[in-house]
C-alpha cells in the first residue's frame, strides 16, 4: 500500500474529526461552566464579606493546586462508582457531563483569578472619580469600573480557554471518546505511521488554540484601556 | 487591595450588612458542608475503618511513599531538564540570526500548543516501538520528556519576555561600552532577566507537579496511580484519592507561597520591578502563545 493509501485507510476507519469535535464540545460547555463559577468566585473575593472571602480563596487554592486528573478519576472512581450517581440515563452522555462538569469545576479556579487581575488593573483613581462625581457603588460598578476591568482579562481569560482546549485530552480518563484516546489506539494498530498520527493530532490541536491565541490578543489590544 | 477599587470604607450601615452577609454565607456554606456529609454517611463513606486504613504503616510503606517517591522524581527531573531546553531555546528565542529566531520560534510555539497529555502518549509508544529502554522505564522516560517540551518551551517564553521587558538603556549600554550582541545577553540581560522571572519560575513548578499525575494514564505508577491501586484494594477508592490530592495541595500551595514570597522580596530589590506572581500560576500566568504569530518571519 502507497503512503496516500495508508492515510485514506486511516480516515476511513477512525472519525478524527468525530474525536476532535467531542473535544470542541466539551471545551465549549466547560467554558461557560467555567465562566459562570469563576465569576461568582470572583465576586465572592472581591466583596468585603470575610467568609465569602474565605470561600472563595480556599476554593481557588484547592482547585487550582489538584491535579485535573485526580479530579477526573475522583469523579468517576469516587462519585460515579461509589454513590452511584448517574447523571442522565444514557452511558456515554454520562461520562461526558461528568467531564464537562470537573473542566468546569476545575478552571473556575483559574477563570476566578483573571477576572480578579482584570480588577486588579483599574486604577483607584477610577473609582474615586465616579464616586466624586455622585456615583454609587452600582452605577460606578457598571459604567466605570466592570468596563475596565472586562478589557483587562481579555488577555488571562484567553489563557485560561487555551489550558481548558488543551485540558480536554484529560477526559479521557473519564473514557469520553476524545483526541487523545483515539491517537492511543491509532498507533497501537498502525505503528508503522506513528509521526504521522502524531502530527495529525498535534496540528489538530494547534488548529483549535492557535487561533484562539490570536483572537485573545487582537481584542485585548483592540479594547485596551489606553492609560 | 483588590477590594479598594470596587468598595469605599463602610459606614455603619455597610458595616452592619457585611456582618449580616458575613453570617448568612457562614450559615449556608456549613449547610452545605453538612449536605455533603450526610450524603457521605448515608453511602457508608464515612466509615472510620475506610479513614483508619490510609494511616496504616502497610499504606504508607507500599503505597504512598513509594507513589509520592515516583512522582517526586519525575516532577524534580522534569525541571532540571525543562530549565535546560528553555534555557537554550531562550537564547535562540533571543537570537539575531533569522534561522535560529525562526526555528526556535516554532518549536517553542508548537510544543506550547499540543497538550501534555498527547505528547506523552506518543513518545510511551514511541519509545515502545523503538525498545531503547526496559518497559518499566518507558512511562517515566515519555513523562519527562513530554514535562520538558511544554514546560520548556513556557520558560523559553519567560525568559524572552523577561529580557524583553528590561529598560532598552541596559542593552545600549553594553553595547556602547563595546560588548558584543551575544556578550550583552549573556552578561547584563540575562541575569537581570533571570531574576524577573524567578515568581513565575516557581509558579511553573506547580504545573510540572500537577501534570506528573498524567503519567497516571500512561501506566506511570506515580502518587495518583498507587492510591488508586491502594483504594481499589481495600474499597476506599474516594479517601485514598482525596488523601492524594492533598498531598498534592499541601506541596503546591508551599510553592505558591514561597512564589509570591519570592516576588515580593526580589521587586523591593531590584530597579526593574519584579512581575507579580499572586496572579495564576503556569500555563496561564504565560505570555499568550499568539503574541507571536507562528509562521511570520522576522524582519532582519
Amino acid at each position: 500500500m502507497s503512503f496516500g493509501e495508508q492515510l485514506s485507510t486511516l480516515f476511513d476507519t477512525y472519525n478524527v474529526l468525530g474525536a476532535f469535535w467531542v473535544n470542541v464540545q466539551l471545551t465549549f460547555w466547560a467554558a461557560i461552566g467555567s465562566f459562570i463559577i469563576g465569576s461568582v468566585l470572583a465576586l465572592m473575593r472581591i466583596s468585603p464579606v470575610p467568609s465569602l472571602q474565605f470561600i472563595g480563596t480556599a476554593y481557588v487554592h484547592i482547585f487550582r493546586n489538584t491535579p485535573l486528573t485526580i479530579l477526573m478519576t475522583m469523579a468517576i472512581l469516587g462519585v460515579w462508582t461509589q454513590f452511584q450517581l448517574q447523571l442522565v440515563s444514557d452511558f456515554k452522555a454520562n461520562f461526558f457531563i461528568y467531564a464537562v462538569i470537573v473542566l468546569a469545576i476545575y478552571h473556575a479556579a483559574f477563570v476566578c483569578e483573571a477576572i480578579r487581575s482584570g480588577i486588579n488593573t483599574v486604577p483607584v483613581g477610577q473609582a474615586e472619580a465616579a464616586r466624586a462625581i455622585g456615583l454609587g457603588f452600582f452605577p460606578a460598578a457598571r459604567h466605570i469600573i466592570f468596563p475596565q476591568a472586562l478589557r483587562g482579562s481579555i488577555t488571562p481569560l484567553g489563557n485560561t480557554l487555551i489550558a481548558l482546549a488543551k485540558n480536554t485530552t484529560v477526559a479521557t480518563v473519564a473514557s469520553v471518546a476524545e483526541a487523545s484516546g483515539m491517537m492511543k489506539s491509532m498507533i497501537e494498530f498502525n505503528s508503522d505511521l506513528i509521526f504521522v498520527i502524531f502530527l495529525i493530532f498535534a496540528m489538530g490541536f494547534v488548529v483549535i488554540v492557535v487561533p484562539i491565541g490570536i483572537l485573545t490578543t487582537w481584542a485585548s489590544r483592540k479594547l485596551a484601556v489606553k492609560r | 487591595m483588590s477590594s479598594s477599587v470596587l468598595f469605599d470604607a463602610p459606614g455603619p450601615r455597610g458595616r452592619a450588612l457585611t456582618r449580616i452577609f458575613n453570617v448568612i454565607a457562614l450559615i449556608l456554606f456549613l449547610a452545605f458542608i453538612a449536605y455533603v456529609l450526610v450524603i457521605m454517611h448515608r453511602q457508608g463513606q464515612l466509615e472510620a475503618e475506610k479513614w483508619t486504613a490510609l494511616f496504616t504503616a502497610r499504606a504508607w510503606e507500599y503505597y504512598f511513599i513509594p507513589g509520592l517517591i515516583s512522582t517526586l522524581k519525575a516532577a524534580l527531573l522534569s525541571v532540571i531538564t525543562s530549565l535546560i531546553f528553555g534555557m537554550a531555546f531562550g537564547y535562540m528565542r533571543l537570537s539575531t540570526s533569522a534561522p535560529v529566531l525562526w526555528f526556535a520560534t516554532v518549536v517553542v510555539e508548537f510544543f506550547r500548543a499540543v497538550p501534555v497529555l498527547i505528547m506523552m502518549i506518543f513518545f510511551w509508544l514511541f519509545l515502545g516501538k523503538l525498545a531503547l529502554f526496559s518497559p518499566q522505564q518507558l512511562p517515566f522516560i515519555a513523562v519527562v520528556i513530554g514535562l520538558t517540551l511544554y514546560n520548556g518551551s513556557v520558560i523559553a517564553e519567560l525568559l524572552r519576555s523577561g529580557v524583553k521587558q528590561l529598560p532598552k538603556g541596559q542593552g545600549e549600554a553594553g553595547l556602547a561600552i563595546g560588548l558584543t550582541p551575544g556578550k550583552v545577553l549573556r552578561s547584563i540581560l540575562m541575569p537581570q532577566a533571570m531574576v524577573t522571572m524567578l515568581p513565575s519560575l516557581v509558579s511553573q513548578f506547580v504545573v510540572i507537579l500537577k501534570d506528573t499525575a498524567l503519567g497516571y494514564i500512561i501506566s506511570y505508577p506515580e502518587l495518583l496511580a498507587s492510591a488508586r491501586r491502594f483504594g481499589s484494594g481495600e474499597g476506599n477508592i474516594l479517601q485514598t484519592l482525596v488523601l492524594a490530592a492533598v498531598m498534592f495541595i499541601v506541596i503546591n500551595f508551599a510553592l505558591t507561597m514561597l512564589a509570591t514570597w519570592l516576588s515580593g522580596f526580589l521587586s523591593s530589590r531590584s530597579s526593574t520591578g519584579v512581575k507579580k506572581a499572586d496572579g495564576i500560576p503556569g500555563e496561564i500566568d504565560n505570555p499568550n502563545p499568539a503574541t507571536i504569530a507562528i509562521f511570520k518571519l522576522p524582519k532582519n
